[in-house]
């Protein structure tokens, strides 16, 4: 017996509250920051490629805001009983933008021998797959070695672009030429790149979704100031903003424009989860008393109120509240300078300097790092500032050359996916800023990990990670900050945009202008 | 020493100075931190050896310094500037591909600052000690002390958010089907404001500097002599004064004319200008080596080539330099 998932792309259209008849036709102009290196999404995953490829390629499925799976490429798909084998039935009449058709062959091809060469998150999660078979050109198998749980979860655009065989296998995939001129399946085709000014997508006239998308043609503005990129708004020039295009002090005042409309949905696949790295090797944060007395002493309240204008969410532990399997049942952390203080003494602190990495990520980071270092300073702890780029923070980070450091992860709608990464022992080394920086090190929390990632229900694994959420949150292994709140700001009259986890890097699928 | 000699020297030279620029610019960037390598696996959010291994060694990363440096300068000699992985094109398409709009932006400003400099100078001297020398003077000072951003911001704001009259950002109206002199007028409306802006403080130091120097030369005996003789307050102006009053403003130009490559970064992207300026600045981000090096390169020999031009109307302005 399987257990069949059945899928209404009808039903998660409503939840996005369209209800007026979508009108075809229109042109939308959108900020894209910093300009994408490439769009071939197979092989680049950076933030910006991924919000204009995710509107060109496509994965089998897409999320809604609560991350169930909805139909993308495979229109179904059943898990069996002993969620080892997942079977995806495709879309009939689907083509590739060059024409050819699309089968099964390339989904194989994309994730048994594409991906696995270039998609370093991916390819962590593929471990578990035995075999991916194709037993006719409209149903691809996948054959797990052992249970998974957030095998589901893996099927969106970021995480598994489905790549054309035809133009990639046996290629030097890096140096295709047709790495300039993606071709993918989805609503939008590459049209033109005028590299430091925008990218230009048009319509697929043959999309598989009959009727879809609304839009004739996508603009994407490279816009590098965050000041110009408000005035581009205010002026017209563009109609949405996507999360984190202007800097949080200009959110309110744009979002008092007429014809304007703000959403912070669209962000819970990623659910970006602010925190702070704490080296826990060496140093005064080596103490798990100096650690806990850090929770104490930040006002994440004036965080989030002032320098994130109120969006988003304390963040009570290590896993988002977007994200799957997540527990608020965890010792509390409120702002409290006084317990700072005397936890600060406890642990013996002899007054060395800390050295504070804040991220350079932009005005609010800046500020935030300001914000931090003066909490840390009323709790009694002594602050060095350290200023550096974007490229010496990351290598700061990888060589562990630091005392607390800011960062933002996604989790990608599964702890096993998001969370796990920084906090068990077998994730250290040097070299990556996204591994276990830390180096905290528990074998309890290993092994709730190991086990919550390969158990088969859903009730074992909440079981499991209730327990590690709760262990980790006693410990303090990082500091836990925000679940970033970002606004995507667009004209009223441009509608249905972010209707799913992933928001504006899928939404144009479903996106239209009211006339 | 003949003109043609005298050229020929000065190449010779700075063949040389170009090598020792190259070697130094190619130190000095592998001593910062981070690679891009690392730069790009930070992006994507998610890392693994196998990940950062596969792009240093297609960045040739993984070769001892003194190779990559001995790799890089024969390329060079070769006129190959390499290839951005990160960009994934040569690096020669990317610079040219951004150049005109770069000397369209510098080019105006250079224009604009000469025209308007040189005659609110000649005016201020002409009119030394009266209203319309305070004006000019205390304008020059303002615009010589403002920081460009901070007047590219204002200029936005007033002339394209409050008035409406002038696009505040990009090249040309993007997505639109203009063709020949729609589409010219089209880019010169986009010009105006970052033009004006860069070409402020030129404006500014030019206006200055040949007031102090027409009203130097003015003071000259030949001067005098060109009066006792009666000719006329404007032939004198023109043909003895400003002709000998020119020699500093040229050495200035010269300088200016240097930075036509690569000294609009932050006009650049206030307004962003799909220029040289914002590519350098986005691959010093990045760490994208070739790149980076690549538009050194470039801006280093128009700062030589501008120097020599320099020299050579020095000689043509006064052929006394020559002998």
């Amino acid at each position: 017996m399987k257990r069949l998932v059945l899928a209404f792309s009808a039903l998660a259209m409503v939840a996005g509250g369209a209800v007026a008849e979508p009108v075809s036709g229109g042109r939308a102009n959108v900020v894209i920051q910093p300009e994408p290196p490439s769009l071939m999404l197979g092989l680049v995953q950076n933030g910006p490629t991924q919000m204009v490829a995710g509107n060109i390629y496509e994965s089998l499925l897409r999320y809604d805001h609560d991350l169930n799976p909805m139909p993308s490429l495979a229109k179904s798909w059943s898990v069996s009983e002993d969620g080892k084998t997942y079977t995806f039935t495709l879309q009939d009449g689907v083509k590739w933008h060059d024409g050819t058709a699309f089968s099964a062959a390339d989904v194989v091809f994309t994730a048994d021998v594409f991906l696995r060469e270039t998609h370093a998150r991916l390819r962590a999660s593929l471990k578990h797959v035995e075999s991916i078979t194709a037993p006719d050109d409209s149903t691809v198998v996948f054959q797990l070695k052992n249970p998974f749980g957030p095998f589901i979860g893996i099927f969106e655009a970021g995480t598994m672009p489905i790549v054309p065989k035809h133009i990639y296998e046996g290629t030097d995939y890096k140096k295709n030429p047709a790495n300039n001129t993606p071709i993918g399946t989805g609503p939008f085709k590459f049209a033109d790149w005028v590299k430091g000014s925008h990218i230009l997508l048009t319509k697929n006239e043959a999309y598989w979704d009959e009727g879809k998308p609304y839009l004739d043609e996508i603009y994407w503005h490279v816009i590098p100031d965050a000041n110009s990129r408000a005035v581009a708004f205010e002026t017209g020039k563009v109609d949405v903003l996507p999360g984190g295009s202007i800097e949080n002090f200009d959110v309110e005042r744009i979002s008092n424009l007429p014809n304007t409309c703000v959403t912070d949905k669209g962000w819970e696949y990623f659910g970006p989860h602010a925190f702070l790295w704490l080296n826990n090797r060496q140093g005064p944060t080596a103490n798990k008393q100096f650690r806990q007395a850090l929770m104490y002493a930040i006002d994440r309240n004036f965080a989030k109120e002032v320098l994130w204008n109120g969006l988003g969410n304390l963040a009570s532990g290590p896993v988002s509240s977007s994200t799957k399997f997540y527990s608020n049942d965890v010792t509390q952390y409120d702002y409290n300078p006084d317990k700072a203080r005397e936890l600060v003494k406890a642990s013996g602190y002899d007054g060395t300097p800390v050295r504070l990495l804040p991220m350079p990520y932009g005005e609010t980071w800046l500020r935030w790092g300001e914000a931090v270092k003066q909490n840390l300073q009323e709790a009694g702890i002594k602050v060095e500032s350290v200023a550096t780029d974007v490229a010496g923070w990351n290598q700061k980070l990888s060589e562990w050359d630091y005392d607390i450091a800011f960062t933002y992860l996604y989790q990608y709608g599964d702890p096993a996916l998001g969370v796990a990464r920084t906090y068990v022992s077998t994730n250290i080394a040097k070299g990556s800023p996204w591994n276990n920086v830390g180096g905290y090190e528990s074998t309890e929390v290993d092994n709730l990990f190991g086990e919550a990632a390969l158990a088969v229900t859903a009730e074992e694994r909440q079981a499991l990670y209730n327990k590690v959420q709760s262990k980790l949150v006693d410990d303090v292994p990082v500091a836990w900050l925000l679940e970033l709140g970002f606004p995507t700001i667009h004209r009223c009259n441009v509608k249905s945009l972010v209707n799913t986890a992933i928001g504006v890097n899928d939404g144009f699928k479903d996106a239209y202008i009211e006339k | 020493m003949s003109m043609i000699q005298f050229i020929a020297a000065r190449l010779t030279k700075a063949v040389f100075v170009l090598i020792a620029i190259l070697i130094l610019n190619f130190c000095l960037i592998h001593a910062a931190p981070g690679d891009p390598a690392a730069v790009m696996a930070g992006e994507a959010g998610a890392t693994d050896e196998l990940f950062l291994q596969q792009l240093r060694e297609q960045f040739g990363l993984d070769q001892p310094f003194h190779v990559q440096l001995w790799i890089y300068l024969s390329d060079v000699i070769q006129l190959d500037l390499g290839y951005s992985y990160r960009q994934q094109m040569p690096v020669a398409d990317l610079i040219l591909e951004r150049l005109p709009a770069t000397l369209l932006l510098t080019g105006a400003a250079f224009v604009i600052s000469l025209l308007f400099g040189i005659t609110a100078g000649v005016l201020s001297a002409a009119n030394v000690g009266r209203w319309k020398d305070t004006l000019i003077s205390i304008l020059a000072l303002i615009f010589y002390a403002t920081p460009l951003f901070w007047v590219a911001i204002m200029a936005v704001l007033l002339f394209s958010v409050t008035l409406g009259w002038l696009p505040g950002f990009g090249y040309e109206t993007v997505g639109s089907t203009y063709t020949g002199l729609r589409r010219a007028l089209d880019i010169g409306a986009h010009l105006i404001l970052p033009a004006v802006t860069l070409g402020l403080f030129f404006t500014a130091v030019y206006a200055r500097m040949t007031r102090a120097s027409m009203l130097e030369v003015s003071e000259m005996d030949f001067v005098k002599t060109a009066r006792a003789k009666g000719l006329p307050r404007r032939t004198i102006q023109r043909r003895h004064i400003l002709r000998n009053a020119l020699l500093p403003i040229v050495t200035l130009a010269g300088l200016q004319a240097g930075q036509l490559v690569g000294g609009a970064v932050l006009t650049e992207t206030v307004f962003a200008w799909p220029g040289i300026g914002r590519l350098m600045f986005e691959a010093l981000a990045q760490r994208d080596y070739n790149l980076l090096l690549g538009i050194f390169f470039v801006s280093a020999s128009m700062v030589i080539l501008f120097n020599l031009v320099t020299d050579i109307l020095y000689r043509v302005i006064d052929p006394r330099i020559a002998s």
